[in-house]
């Protein structure tokens, strides 16, 4: 195989308040390109912990971590920023879109930033995107005019359109009924089996976390089955 | 950096915030139209009051000053070159007042590109005689054409006409306040009588008011030849040289060169007439306090907006930082929205202040004292203006950036975790 896309390398991470603990203990994983991750286990694991260091947005912490082969621990903040942008999609248990905007604006919105397409480009994109999941009627709505559903496919268009290496979801279905869950969860495999999209979601929901590519079992700041 | 992203981010979270966002401008437009009116009106009276004094004033003036020689003899002395001489009970000696070769002087001083205008005149004193009273008095022989178009001498006349004062022979314009005292009114004939006790009749064409009454109580105006002829003497008499300069502030300098070169006193403006511009520029100093307390004001409110904008909008600061806008960039929209408020208030703050300025410029205003005055003075200065949109740029810039900072260091972590 070529390079991982996301390397982590015996990272350590304490929690100082109230007292000082050891929430993550010499993690080390690799994911490639195309799989299909799920990280479980019991709250309180550090299980989202993880997550966030590997997603760049948490930098205290011991260890390495390389993301297309490049270190990130000795990157500035506007650097990770930068690298956030272009290779990395989020999704969370809550939806985040700005209430602002439209539908389609939120999709773009990361695109623009990256501005590496002309916004008439960037918007066809944003289209295409919101037709993989099948909510391109609501393309011009208020983003806080639709329903939970509906958000959450929002959110993954957008954690999409830069064509990031890799999306990383913490708890994508932890707000949504079991009939919106399938329907994220059918969506991540399309994207995995036709776009050859790489994901890592953090998940207590152990049905979810079965049907994936590979399962990585966190207990008390280690993992026990990878 | 992607500006016009970030300015889309900023209208986005105005618009969301529009009621705050149009009070918080508002908070501006009241300091800045308050800034505006106070600057006009008070530059306008500041120009006014100044103009009273340095408006009649020559910016140098010639002369020669009653004083005791400068050349003691003893000074002179060889023997005593090399020691501290004290002289006792010094006396002024009889100095000549008109200045020698005065024509020569005038023409040369003309032909100075520095200079905007130059006019003689006589000084003298005198006593003035209708009925028994006899009061006394100055009676300046001027050149009345000259006199108007460099010291605005007909805007202080109340009564008659200067051209007169070239028309009839022997006349004289008197001040208001004298000729209060002496009852006299415009045809009326007095009688002048001069230090060396020579009576002469002038006839009064004018009246003649500066708004300062003890000027006004001992001050009159006559032409050159007629004062030359109370006094008794020749068509060369000249005591004073009055300059006015294309620069003010050249005068003291200006005003050395000529007393070294014509041998004569110099005094310039300033000197003169130190007093007045400290009182323009303590009231410059109030008026620019008050407005920077009012826009003080003003960015404590766009901060407490800021604020609580910030605490609001957490959510999208978290996830705009989570996809890829650094801190710098979210510190970025949110001093731009303040900027934006300061803008979008400065602007119609500096419409408000100029309606609200010329307005007052519209009030009546009569006195006594200030015969040209008919409403309030205003000032509407383009200084101000420039002035009043960037103080507005500043303080809200200055107010928006702790929020700013803060929304820039906001850990999105913390967010996301703790929902």
């Amino acid at each position: 195989m070529s390079t991982p896309i996301l390397e982590a390398r015996r990272i350590s991470k304490y929690f100082y308040d109230p007292v000082k603990i050891k929430i993550l203990k010499d993690i080390s994983i690799s994911i490639d390109k195309g799989e299909f991750v799920s990280v479980i286990g019991k709250s309180g694991c550090g299980k989202s912990t993880l997550l966030y260091i590997l997603s760049t947005m948490d930098t205290d912490f011991e260890g390495d971590l390389l993301i297309d082969g490049v270190s990130m621990t000795m990157k500035k903040e506007a650097q990770l920023a930068a690298v956030r942008n272009k290779k990395i999609g989020f999704v969370f248990q809550f939806h985040y879109l700005l209430h602002e905007y439209t539908v389609l604006g939120n999709v773009m919105l990361p695109a623009l930033k990256l501005n590496k397409y002309s916004k008439e480009e960037i918007e066809s994109r944003a289209i295409e995107k919101l037709k993989i999941l099948g909510i391109a009627h609501l393309a011009n709505k208020r983003s806080n005019r639709i329903s939970g559903g509906e958000k959450q496919r929002v959110a993954i268009a957008r954690a999409l359109i830069n064509d990031p290496h890799i999306i990383m979801c913490d708890e994508p279905t932890g707000n949504l009924d079991k009939t919106n869950s399938a329907l994220v969860f059918d969506i991540f495999m399309q994207l995995t089996k036709e776009f050859n999209q790489t994901l890592l979601v953090v998940t207590h929901d152990n049905n979810f976390a079965a049907a994936t590519d590979r399962i990585i079992e966190m207990e008390d700041g280690c993992i026990i089955r990878q | 950096m992607n500006s016009k992203l970030l300015l889309n981010v900023t209208g986005s979270l105005l618009l969301a915030r529009m009621r705050q966002s149009i009070v918080a401008a508002a908070g501006v437009t009241f300091g800045i139209a308050m800034f505006i009116t106070m600057q006009s009106f008070m530059t306008g009276l500041n120009k006014l009051l100044d103009g009273l004094v340095i408006n009649r004033t020559p910016h140098i003036r010639l002369y020669n000053e009653v004083k005791p020689n400068d050349h003691q003899p003893v000074n002179e002395s060889q023997k005593y070159k090399g020691s501290y001489n004290f002289i006792r009970s010094l006396k002024a000696s009889n100095v000549r007042l008109s200045i020698y070769n005065s024509g020569y002087i005038m023409e040369a001083i003309k032909k100075d590109d520095r200079v905007a205008g130059v006019t003689p005149r006589i000084t003298a004193r005198a006593f003035f005689n209708n009925g028994v009273v006899d009061i006394n008095g100055v009676i300046n022989g001027i050149d009345a054409d000259q006199e108007s178009s460099l010291f605005h001498f007909t805007d202080y006349i109340v009564g008659g006409k200067v051209a007169d004062l070239n028309n009839i022979s022997n006349s004289i314009i008197l001040g208001k306040a004298l000729a209060e005292t002496m009852l006299v009114s415009i045809d009326d004939v007095i009688q002048v009588i001069t230090a060396d006790g020579n009576r002469y009749p002038l006839k009064v064409v004018g009246f003649f008011q500066s708004g300062i009454r003890d000027i006004d109580k001992v001050q009159s105006f006559a032409t050159i030849a007629t004062t030359q002829k109370i006094l008794g003497r020749p068509g060369n008499y000249i005591t004073d040289i009055e300059i006015k300069l294309k620069n003010m502030d050249a005068a003291p300098a200006m005003a050395r060169e000529y007393k070294k070169r014509y041998h004569t006193d110099a005094e310039d403006i300033q000197t003169a007439n130190a007093q007045y511009e400290t009182g323009s520029n303590v009231r410059l100093v109030i008026s620019y306090s008050v407005a920077f307390t009012l826009l003080l004001v003003a960015g404590f409110g766009i901060y407490n907006i800021l604020n609580m904008m910030i605490y609001e909008k957490m959510d999208s600061i978290a996830i705009l930082k989570a996809t890829g806008f650094s801190g710098n960039d979210v510190k970025n929209i949110f001093i731009a929205i303040s900027v934006s408020i300061g803008i979008a208030g400065g602007l119609p703050g500096l419409l408000f202040g100029y309606l609200l300025a010329t307005g007052i410029n519209q009030i009546p205003f009569q006195t006594e004292a200030l015969p040209t005055l008919k409403t309030y003075p205003v000032n509407h200065n383009p200084v101000f203006y420039i002035v009043g949109i960037l103080f507005a740029l500043l303080t809200t810039y200055l107010a928006g950036l702790f929020p700013a900072r803060k929304a820039g260091r906001v850990d999105p972590v913390d967010i996301i975790r703790g929902k």
